[in-house]
């Protein structure tokens, strides 16, 4: 049974003073409903979460007392990714028809703050001030950087494209285009990243209605097709965020583990794909990410960024909403918003930001703490 | 004399040549695993016994924190940026901890680095609070 998406919602992404995060996610799951024609009472079981914004299936309250399954679920920045691989299964298992999945947060200003006991981490890494992301991506692009001999400045040529592909994103929280030279002069936050390269934890909704495929144009003339939806931890030798050592062997990411997967049961190669949105906690992760995910060989993403490969009109448009840059980061929320912007990517109606030559193949990536990456292929 | 004490008992030990960092060893498949720990993640197994870590090692990679983290941090009053690296250590594992030094333009991919115990903060009472670091070898 293969499995379509028919209807989107997004709450605009930023910051809401005086809007819960689960307003945020109701008024996303109500447009999505609109969006395929739909009504609350026609889903038969829901996928939801969000890390700092409250229960998901609280959500009936508001949405209305149907009686579904509604599972919350609670996966770091896969916590999206995650509720759609299940919404998927439900659907390809053949169990339900027609369901929904729901993504929102509502964080704090600054960087995230974890606790370490949390994920099984002694209480002096995070006294001692090493348990922070932004640190990791430091030392991840320092270290990416240098060993595929990549420089800096290409950082700020992603964080420049974000922000102009933001501009053209009404939903977006950043648009106003920021210029090479503002990027590299903002605050060093965690050399050699500055403030500018990397995303704010935020807030924002998204939902998507999905179905079995062939009752997919009951409630739209263009349904997007789930070719996969696939979830990895990391491995024994992978370099993961909080960790306070790492193996001398190196294994691959779960990044490059989760789209490798995802590729494979999509059947399509990474070289088919028209439009991608990958994980840009910062401007280093897209660099990084691209590679991990197949999508270029390592090294090569500088003639791509120099060549304008990776924007809007490129061979290889990356982020064309601005990605976690210029949307922020609500975590809940995030690797829906990517699959949204593929939908639209694909239904040929992300207007001032389309793909030009219709594009038929979209991969979305995200990968967050502890070493998770989620992954998804749609196609037209 | 002030008092001190180590940010955490388990952390690392300091021997008359100097500190060494504790860490755990599989007497199965000879994996190293820093802070210690009871299980194996590579093999699996539950059969892990105490190892000291060697004290030089290379930077692998680095960062310099510039800002004052959240809690649960708890450093000094007066936040001064601090350099973060990870420290091949031969023949053990890649090891992430503060550095000594805070000027990126100083600090390179391969640098030979040695582990100090430096003071980390005081506590109310006065004590301090000692934490591992590692620093760049003085060349002889």
């Amino acid at each position: 049974m293969d499995v379509a998406i028919v209807g989107i919602g997004i709450h605009p992404f930023g910051r809401h003073e005086g809007v819960s995060g689960r307003a945020q996610g109701a008024y996303a799951a109500r447009a999505a409903l609109k969006d395929a024609g739909l009504e609350w009472a026609d889903i038969q079981f829901a996928f939801g979460g969000s890390h700092a914004a409250g229960t998901a299936d609280s959500l009936v309250s508001e949405l209305g007392l149907t009686g579904i399954p509604f599972i919350n679920v609670s996966n770091g920045c896969a916590t999206g990714g995650s509720a759609l691989l299940s919404a998927d299964n439900a659907i390809r298992s053949g169990a339900y028809e027609l369901g929904m999945v729901i993504g929102f947060d509502k964080h704090p200003r600054g960087a995230f703050n974890a606790d370490p006991a949390a994920v099984g981490l002694p209480a002096w890494y995070g006294e001692t001030g090493l348990m922070l992301t932004t640190q990791f991506f430091g030392m991840k692009a320092q270290r990416y950087l240098h060993t595929h001999g990549i420089s800096t400045s290409m950082l700020a040529k992603v964080a420049a494209k974000a922000y102009h592909n933001g501009s053209l994103n009404p939903h977006a929280w950043r648009r106003v285009p920021l210029t090479e030279e503002e990027i590299l002069s903002s605050a060093m936050l965690s050399h050699p990243l500055t403030q500018y390269m990397f995303c704010s934890p935020g807030e924002g909704g998204v939902a998507l209605v999905l179905c079995r495929a062939d009752r997919a144009r009951r409630y739209t003339d263009t349904p997007v097709y789930l070719r996969s939806a696939v979830l990895r931890t990391r491995r024994f030798g992978s370099f993961e965020v909080f960790s306070p050592w790492l193996a001398l062997e190196r294994a691959d990411s779960p990044s490059v583990d989760a789209a490798r997967a995802a590729f494979e049961l999509a059947g399509v190669a990474p070289g088919d794909v028209d439009v991608a949105q990958v994980q840009d906690t910062e401007a280093g992760a897209e660099i990084c990410h691209m590679a991990e995910c197949g999508l270029c060989e390592d090294g090569e993403q500088e003639k791509l960024l120099r060549t304008g490969a990776t924007g809007i009109g490129g061979s290889l448009p990356v982020n064309t909403d601005g990605g976690c840059i210029a949307n922020g980061e609500p975590i809940g929320a995030s690797a829906l918003r990517q699959v949204y912007e593929n939908v639209l990517q694909l239904r040929g109606a992300a207007a001032g930001r389309q793909v030009p030559a219709d594009p038929t193949v979209a991969f979305s990536h995200v990968y967050g703490a502890p070493g998770v990456s989620a992954c998804a292929v749609l196609t037209r | 004399m002030t008092r001190t004490r180590p940010v955490d008992d388990g952390l690392f030990v300091e021997g008359d040549d100097g500190p060494s960092l504790l860490a755990s060893s599989c007497r199965a498949c000879g994996t190293t695993t820093f802070p210690r720990q009871q299980s194996c993640p590579k093999c699996t197994r539950m059969d892990m016994e105490d190892r000291l870590l060697p004290r030089r090692g290379t930077l692998w990679s680095f960062t310099v924190q510039g800002f004052r983290p959240k809690s649960p941090y708890a450093g000094p009053k007066d936040f001064t940026p601090y350099g973060v690296g990870y420290v091949e250590l031969p023949g053990a594992v890649i090891v992430e901890a503060i550095l000594t030094g805070n000027d990126p333009q100083r600090l390179r991919i391969g640098d030979p680095m040695e582990l100090v115990v430096v003071p980390f903060r005081e506590d109310d009472d006065g004590t301090q609070v000692l934490t591992y670091a590692f620093s760049p070898v003085q060349s002889a």
